[in-house]
């Protein structure tokens, strides 16, 4: 498994905007690139990221292969109630990786 | 004169004008107070990235290193922690004093060379591949514990021999385009070579995260990346001119602290 770094503020008030930073390691091989011998490297790359807050979808985005290695997004959301943030990437090659914060508000 | 004619002339004068530049041998060590971490070149976004160990790609490495540290390897069935125990005591300012003179060999040897000495000896594994995944893991993981903490090279008798090689390696003109580290890094550093800073060259941040590299990379990949930029019939990872070099950078960032694992574009 891929290790992944989530940032998120552990406590938060009701309604107060908090910014949620993710990091995941990952190579982003493009699919462009031959290796020494003249060989394409296939692609291998994180295609959608998707962060649910409760359940509820509050952010994705599509990655593409311009994007670089290891990729870090940011974003900010709405801290509504306390509960569980997950967060999802999947990829080529059956990539799937899920993780999860606990977040109080109040 | 024709438009082409007056082109050349000024190509030329202009040539010549770089050139004097470059000629004037000032090859004056910057001063101890002026001197600036490859951080401090940096733009705004890169910062950020260093400054948050959940946002520096450098810490996957850091935390791979982790892993490798508790890991039982090798014939004798041990672990770097079954000898060293925990890393954030006894590796604290270890990395600030590499290279550093080993007596089984005559001559310092860098992290990376006394973490695989370690493996032969204590572990009775095979060596790391040098630039490998594992190796920079563990060497990352190791300097890590020295983040903050002054950059402390021993210069004396035994090590002087070899720290004049590597000062002599960083003023001699060499390669194809007969120039010198200095000619850049300490007489230069106030300029751009291709948009991009020049910066003093203080190795206070590796093992590190490049983002050209798209990975995590070794001081001795960071200076085959200058050495063939320069022309030179490159050195060998591992060489003990590199070796040299590393320990004369080190003496010249004295005092700096570590940043293990920076960032740099």
């Amino acid at each position: 498994m891929a290790r992944a770094l989530i940032n998120v503020p552990a406590k938060a008030k009701k309604g107060e905007i908090i910014t949620i930073k993710t990091l995941i390691s990952h190579e982003m091989e493009t699919g462009y690139r031959h290796d020494n011998v003249g060989k394409a490297i296939p692609r291998n790359i994180i295609t959608q990221f998707v962060c649910t807050y409760n359940g509820l979808e509050v952010f994705r985005a599509d990655l593409f292969p311009a994007i670089a290695a290891n990729p870090f997004i940011t974003f900010q959301t709405v801290a509504t109630a306390s509960g569980k943030i997950e967060f999802k990437w999947t990829g080529d090659n059956d990539f799937a990786q899920t993780e999860s914060v606990n977040i109080t508000v109040e | 004169m024709r438009p082409s004619e007056r082109c050349i002339l000024v190509i030329g004068a202009l040539a010549c004008a770089i050139a004097s530049t470059l000629l004037i041998a000032r090859a004056a060590e910057i001063p101890l107070n002026e001197r600036k971490s490859g951080y401090e070149f940096m733009g705004r976004d890169s910062r950020a990235m260093q400054d948050d160990d959940t946002a520096n790609p450098g810490t996957f490495s850091v935390l791979d290193g982790e892993a490798l540290w508790k890991r039982k390897v090798g014939t004798a069935g041990k672990s770097c922690a079954d000898c060293h125990g925990e890393a954030s005591e006894s590796m604290k300012g270890v990395a600030a004093r590499y290279p550093a003179f080993k007596v089984a060999r005559g001559r310092p040897v860098n992290l990376d060379q006394q973490i695989n000495i370690c493996r032969a000896e204590r572990q009775q594994a095979t060596p790391l591949a040098l630039e490998g995944k594992d190796l920079l893991a563990l060497n990352a993981y190791v300097a890590r514990q020295s983040r903050g903490m002054p950059i402390n090279v021993t210069i004396d008798e035994r090590t002087r021999p070899f720290f004049e090689q590597g000062r002599a390696t960083f003023y001699r003109r060499q390669g194809q385009l007969n120039f010198a580290c200095a000619q850049c890094h300490d007489d230069n550093w106030t300029e751009k070579l291709a948009g991009s800073p020049i910066t003093q060259a203080h190795p206070t941040g590796y093992p590190l995260y490049r983002l050209e590299w798209q990975s995590v990379g070794s001081l001795q990949r960071r200076l085959r990346n200058c050495i063939s930029g320069m022309r030179v019939d490159n050195y060998p990872l591992g060489a003990n001119e590199l070796i040299d070099l590393e320990l004369f950078l080190m003496w010249r960032a004295r005092g700096m602290p570590i940043e293990t694992p920076a960032v740099r574009p």
